[in-house]
């Protein structure tokens, strides 16, 4: 920056880098709206996820010696793997798209079994395309408040892949909204279900009504289904709270950028002011001479 | 024993109760203490949970699935109102609609949907009437 010295050059970058604290400004005030509404529809969507989880975790855990097993619950030898990688659309998030990006990567690396990805967001499918992963479908376009109805086709796929016996295990990575400040990369696993640890006496069994395959039929799409549709909750809250941070930073880092341009034309300014009254001083002192 | 009444959009109970009753899609159906271990569908229907020391609460619910575990009860509804919320102007509107579309020859109607529509409607005036029945002055 020492080589701007002309007043002008340095207005006109002054005036540049206010136009861009402008844009992001307004950025951070948009995330910052849209983060209130996906943070609360997150926060409040996790009771039934968990519960349901807990609930299916029984079901799995119950000894099935007497009727067929749903194929929903069967554990299979592990040759590949399905992972449902749920990401932004959109960059100027800060960290958290390669933060979801690096921990998918991580889990390929370490991961014995191939791994296919269905990639929901399109910065989780750039990644995929671009380190030559098995990307088996791709959704985008969820928007900031996706219906249950658009996770469907993703769940069906799920379902259908497992069952058709395409993936053996399927899992969902996504990032968990802890707090604005904080998005984790998290990754848990969809099918087969894992059981719940029961004390022997809960192994009693259940009674279903209707009968257990025509419950479990009804209860695993749905389960499935829901454990995704809350993935992406949890995925745009993040999202939104990442870019409410980047956007404060960046208008930050604008501001202190103008003050410090501001300081230096001042000096510059100054400085030639000085000069000029030098010149009228000497002049004025030469002619008087 | 300890019930929890969740929903996607939140929690919406979470308590000890005394007993339930719930509409099973085989029957309605009772839950006390140390019932055993049980997992069913729910149909639209009236849950009514016993409280101690409380008046009834009646819920309309419109689906969803019924755990019992261990003296733990967990209802994972797809929506659910109390009785004292549900807005039977409305309810009666949306019952009216739905009877409409079924008997409508429109070619885009989902009957299905129709026909789910009109039982939840019906649910939420009988539940209403019900309250309205028992005297309550509050309605």
């Amino acid at each position: 920056m020492a080589t701007i010295t002309n007043v002008r050059t340095l207005r006109r970058r002054i005036r540049s880098v206010q136009n861009t604290a402008k844009i992001t400004k307004a950025m951070q005030m948009i995330a910052a709206s849209k983060m209130r509404r996906a943070q609360q529809l997150s926060v409040s969507g996790r009771p039934y996820s968990e519960k349901m989880q807990a609930v299916l975790a029984n079901v799995a855990a119950q000894s099935t010696d007497t009727e067929e097993t749903n194929p929903l619950l069967t554990k299979r030898e592990v040759k590949r793997i399905e992972v449902i990688h749920v990401t932004p659309d959109r960059g100027l998030c800060g960290g958290l798209p390669s933060n979801l990006n690096r921990s998918l990567g991580q889990f390929i690396l370490d991961s014995s079994a191939s791994v296919s990805v269905v990639g929901v967001g399109k910065k989780g499918r750039d990644f995929v395309a671009r380190t030559g992963n098995d990307l088996r479908a791709f959704f985008s376009d969820m928007g900031d408040r996706p219906s249950l109805e658009s996770v469907l086709p993703i769940s069906h796929i799920a379902i259908e892949d497992y069952a058709s016996g395409f993936a053996d295990e399927v899992h969902v990575a996504y990032g968990y909204f802890v707090s604005t400040a904080i998005q984790r990369p998290v990754m848990h696993k969809l099918l087969p279900v894992e059981p719940a640890e029961l004390e022997p006496g809960q192994k009693a069994g259940y009674i279903y009504e209707p009968r257990s395959a025509d419950l479990l039929s009804e209860l695993l799409p749905r389960f499935v289904e829901m454990q995704i549709y809350h993935a992406i909750l949890e995925s745009v809250a993040s999202e939104q709270s990442a870019r409410m941070v980047a956007m404060q930073n960046a208008t930050d880092s604008a501001n202190e950028m103008i003050d410090a341009l501001t300081l230096m034309l001042n000096k510059v300014r100054q400085e030639s002011i000085t000069k000029e009254l030098l010149d009228i001083v000497g002049g004025v002192a030469a002619l008087e001479g | 024993m300890q019930l929890d009444i969740v929903t996607a959009e939140g929690s919406v109970y979470s308590g000890e109760v005394n007993a339930i009753s719930a509409p099973g899609v085989e029957g309605e159906l009772g839950v006390l203490s140390r019932h055993a271990p049980l997992l069913t569908v729910l149909q639209p229907g009236e849950l009514r949970l016993r409280i101690a020391d409380q008046e009834d609460l009646c819920l309309a619910v419109s689906g969803g699935f019924l755990e019992v575990m261990s003296n733990d009860v967990t209802v994972l509804a797809d929506t659910i109102e109390r009785s004292d919320e549900i807005d039977e102007q409305r309810a009666e509107e949306a019952l009216k609609r739905a009877e409409e579309r079924i008997s409508g020859t429109d070619e885009g109607v989902d009957l299905q949907r129709a026909v789910a529509s009109m039982k939840r409607s019906k649910i939420r005036i009988d539940l209403v009437r019900k309250r309205r029945h028992r005297g309550d002055p509050s309605s």
